[in-house]
């Protein structure tokens, strides 16, 4: 006998979550507020993608977890073990043959189909959080669509810096409507987020579910004349040679000695084994 | 003795509610899809799709409302002995269900608020055809265009015009399931 209910969550506790799942497919970028619950791991582990991906999982899926792009880091190993466990569903570290992924901080390099479903891990999941503390007021200007602030934060970057200095977790407007924190992604990966695959936010620690339907039109925040630039590297992956993927910056000795490699290890991994 | 009151539930608790869950997410992310979902045998006039629904989202939390279409003893005593669902009027409803005569007038249902536009009925409409034709949509979850049998559209279009906030739906027949969130733009 299995000691866990399919997918560690009770019964209650996945109709709580879907229902948040289902109101934030319903209204693209708006925090659904959710009970989250204790998990058997620390909160900043992952525990809203976890308890998610849990509420959207079936016997049948095929899954993928990936942390920074990577299957093989701690966080992504634990994670899927513990699906393995608790679900007995199928696991892969291959981009295409998943149905349900869950990430932390990436979006595959592989374009998403209309049959699978991204789950991001989110640690504060407010875009307006650190420009405004108070929950009351961030709630407030969602209310009143007064996204002024943001604008003046990102206005402020061009001031200091020239140029829109913020590299990732880059605020996005969804359907034309909430301003919403993509998760601290690259905005290398910002216009991967307008996908024809279903993307699920979950904020264990916040209690927030958000989503991005497919199809839905999501536009990073900029200005006429500082237009948003995905930017990256101007390398090419040390190892594959892909000039279009993002790359992690690997230092490999004490002499400042360091190479360019792409953050998606499965990406850069097929690549290798199509040149072989 | 026959039951038919405790009978018709999922017959695998956890798996059952997992496929319905996931073809109703479909359906509310892909507007204009239909999902096949004929997991739950409730008492008549219920569809299976709407029961397991139903049984999937409901329970002790979620007020319902049942329409006099389907405001039956039969599938009162099934829903409440399957999830314990509060039976109340339709502005304290978190979700309700019947047909859509009898479910109108639509605007008595909780469309959110603000702060919290989340806080919105769902609305489970009975159909006696549901097919991939008729009214044209647009808006998330749908690609260029989709068309769904809705069974009216100015309601559709008043719903939208309130956006963020309003009321989204489910339409069921049969084993078929269909979902319109709230943002879809409805056209003739």
């Amino acid at each position: 006998m299995n000691a866990y209910n399919f997918a560690y969550l009770d019964e209650q506790t996945k109709r709580m979550i879907r229902r948040a799942i289902l109101k934030g497919v319903a209204v693209p970028g708006y925090q659904v507020p959710f009970a989250s619950r204790e998990m058997p791991m620390p909160y900043g582990w992952g525990t809203g993608g976890v308890q998610v991906t849990a509420a959207c999982l079936v016997p049948e899926d095929r899954l993928k977890v990936i942390d920074q792009g990577a299957d093989d880091t701690t966080n992504a190993v634990s994670i899927r073990k513990f699906f393995q466990k608790t679900a007995q569903v199928a696991v892969t570290e291959k981009t295409g043959e998943a149905t349900i992924i869950q990430t932390r901080h990436r979006i595959p390099e592989q374009a998403m189909t209309e049959d699978q479903i991204l789950v991001y891990q989110v640690p504060i999941p407010e875009p307006l959080r650190f420009l405004e503390p108070s929950e009351v007021e961030t709630r407030k200007m969602h209310a009143l669509e007064d996204y002024g602030l943001m604008h003046v934060k990102l206005y402020e970057d061009i001031a200091r810096h020239g140029e829109i200095a913020t590299a990732y977790a880059y605020p996005v407007k969804v359907e034309g409507r909430y301003v919403m924190d993509p998760s601290p992604i690259p905005k290398f990966d910002n216009p991967k987020l307008e996908s024809s695959a279903l993307q699920l936010f979950g904020a264990g620690r916040e209690q927030r579910i958000y989503a991005v339907p497919p199809y839905t039109r999501v536009v990073s925040l900029d200005f006429e004349d500082h237009p948003f630039d995905p930017s990256k590297a101007p390398h090419p992956c040390a190892l594959c040679g892909a000039e279009d993927s993002y790359l992690d910056e690997v230092i490999t000795d004490d002499a400042g000695s360091r190479m360019f490699v792409c953050s998606d290890t499965d990406y850069c991994a097929s690549r290798r084994e199509d040149a072989a | 003795m026959t039951t038919p009151q405790l009978d018709g539930g999922f017959a695998n608790l956890s798996h059952d509610a997992a496929h319905a869950f996931r073809a109703a997410l479909q359906a509310m992310a892909r507007p204009g899809r239909i999902e096949m979902l004929a997991l739950a045998r409730p008492p008549a006039p219920c569809s299976q799709a709407a029961g397991a629904l139903i049984l999937t989202l409901c329970d002790s939390t979620t007020p319902l409302y049942l329409a006099p279409s389907h405001d039956q003893p039969g599938l009162r005593e099934w829903i409440t002995f399957h999830t314990s669902a509060p039976i109340v009027r339709p502005e304290a409803a978190m979700f309700a269900l019947g047909t859509w005569d009898a479910l109108s007038p639509v605007d008595r249902f909780a469309i959110g608020t603000s702060a919290y536009p989340d806080r919105a009925a769902t609305l489970i409409v009975e159909m006696t055809s549901l097919a991939t034709k008729g009214a044209s949509l647009r808006g998330p979850g749908i690609k260029d265009r989709a068309q769904l049998s809705l069974p009216e559209i100015a309601a559709f279009q008043d719903n939208r015009r309130r956006f963020p906030l309003g009321f989204d739906c489910y339409f069921t027949c049969g084993d078929r399931l269909a979902g319109l969130p709230r943002g879809a733009i409805v056209e003739g």
